[in-house]
């Protein structure tokens, strides 16, 4: 039931308020998660945009890291953009990854601000929520891109033949786009529907 | 499968990204690395910070586009650089460098003492300041899909941006509560658009991502103007005319995040070393004064 959930969303810094206006829309109640504490007794979380070098180093100096990382393995987590990257497979690039869905991804894939985008994708995984329409219109901010995928992955979006911009392992969530900034709310009910019922 | 560059949600979503945070000036490619450690958002690349620029006097204009370069290539995190207000081939030269968003800035030299640049025509994003309603507002008409607060750039007192920001906030505030009938005459008297006080008037909110800025130099007073209202702040002169700018800048960026907590806010401020020598604005001559700059 979307009425008794409780989901976080980690607002470090990026565009949590987008995601937050998103989740009240559809009856959820919502916390913002800057400290750890904040983690306690929530459904799921929802790790937005934002620049993912400032969220990681916030989350390391408040001790955040360790907490996201152990929240992770065990219940419902969405990263958007920033947050794909958080959750993807560490590189041993500085800043490090939550290293907790196996997923390689690469910063900045697309270039520099001038070359964001807009386009239509096809989610059959989303069709069911909008009269079997598999449609779904995605903003890429200085995207990221996923170049491999583990064999427990399952790709739910691809930009062209070959791009993976969406991908689900399990509880965990991964768009390099912004569902956030769209009026489209399918992929947070989506997610919702990824938080088992209590 | 289309893909369409530069269009507004674009524009306006690169700023939605960089909300919570701070966006830092730097001079050179290994402050802007200073800055990136730090947690900065973004960075402002240019050749002298506003307290530098009102020091040396004479004409200030873009940066050379080979000190934009370098820094592009030092950070992965994203870029702006300032044209002078008007200046549209400033404007076209920066877009070509490929930087991430354009500040159309009072701190520079003014090029056009009664225009600004038609923004809509770039794919980059520009940033303007404003000083209130009006002002944001016809900035947002010509293509501004981010704004932020004048303040005084370059004096470490923060009393502008406080002005600013109250008196932007405070405008909304009342706008929302006007009867229907009183606004083609409000939007007459603060010279903005029709169709954007009727936006403001509905969501009580600028339709654009709102950032402080001009004479920010702790920890404290960032967080001051997060909890007036804005969505982030830029810091220009107060980190690196600061003691130990790796600190400073840090510790901003933090105080950002827990603009509500006075505890953490403490911590922070602990120990950061000289902040940077201030001017009192009260004392500068008018001639001297950057904010009245934008028309």
């Amino acid at each position: 039931m979307v009425g008794s959930m409780r989901i976080g969303i980690l607002a470090l810094q990026g565009a949590f308020i987008e995601h937050e206006k998103m989740l009240k829309n559809l009856g959820v109640e919502t916390q913002q998660v800057r400290l750890s504490q904040h983690l306690n007794d929530l459904d799921g979380l929802i790790i937005p945009g934002g620049e993912s070098t400032t969220i990681t180093k916030l989350a390391i100096d408040f001790g955040l890291f360790d907490d996201l990382k152990a929240f992770a393995s065990e219940h419902p987590v969405w990263g958007t953009c920033a947050g794909a990257i958080l959750l993807a497979k560490d590189d041993q690039s500085n800043p490090p990854r939550l290293d907790v869905m196996d997923i390689q991804i690469v910063r900045n894939a697309f270039g520099r601000q001038v070359d964001s985008f807009q386009a239509d994708l096809q989610v059959p995984s989303l069709a069911h929520l909008n009269g079997s329409n598999p449609t779904y219109p995605a903003v890429f901010i200085r995207a990221p891109i996923i170049n491999t995928v583990g064999k427990k992955v399952e790709i739910l979006a691809r930009l062209g033949f070959d791009k993976i911009v969406a991908a689900r392992q399990g509880h965990l969530l991964a768009t390099v786009f912004h569902p956030e900034l769209t009026n489209d709310d399918r992929f947070h009910r989506y997610f919702l529907e990824m938080i088992p019922s209590k | 499968m289309t893909e369409t560059t530069g269009t507004f949600a674009v524009k306006k979503g690169l700023a939605q990204m960089l909300k919570g945070g701070v966006i830092m000036d730097v001079v050179t490619a290994e402050h802007a690395r200073i800055a990136e450690d730090a947690g900065a958002c973004a960075v402002m690349a240019l050749e002298r910070v506003p307290a530098d620029i009102r020091a040396d006097g004479g004409v200030a204009r873009m940066s050379d586009p080979e000190l934009i370069l370098k820094i592009m290539d030092t950070v992965s995190i994203p870029v702006m650089a300032k044209c002078r207000i008007g200046h549209f081939v400033e404007a076209q030269i920066l877009e070509a460098l490929g930087v991430d968003y354009i500040d159309e800035s009072e701190v520079l030299t003014p090029a056009d003492e009664s225009h600004h640049i038609y923004k809509h025509d770039f794919k980059v994003p520009f940033v303007c300041g404003c000083r209130n309603l009006g002002e944001a507002l016809r900035r947002i008409g010509e293509g501004a899909a981010m704004i932020r607060t004048k303040g005084e750039a370059g004096t470490g007192d923060v009393v502008e941006a406080v002005r600013h920001a109250r008196t932007v906030l405070g405008e909304i505030r009342h706008l929302q509560i006007m009867p229907v009938e009183e606004l083609m005459t409000y939007a007459k008297n603060i010279g903005a658009p029709y169709e954007l006080v009727m936006e403001v008037h509905k969501t009580g909110t600028l339709p654009v991502v709102n950032f402080a800025a001009g004479g920010v130099a702790t920890p404290a007073d960032a967080a001051l103007m997060m909890q007036l209202g804005v969505d982030g702040v830029f810091v220009g002169s107060g980190i690196f005319k600061s003691g130990d700018p790796a600190k400073r800048a840090a510790a901003i960026v933090k105080s950002v995040t827990h603009y509500n907590e006075p505890k953490i806010l403490a911590e922070i401020s602990r120990n950061l070393g000289e902040p940077m020598v201030g001017r009192q604005i009260s004392t500068l001559p008018d001639n001297e004064l950057m904010a009245g700059r934008g028309w």
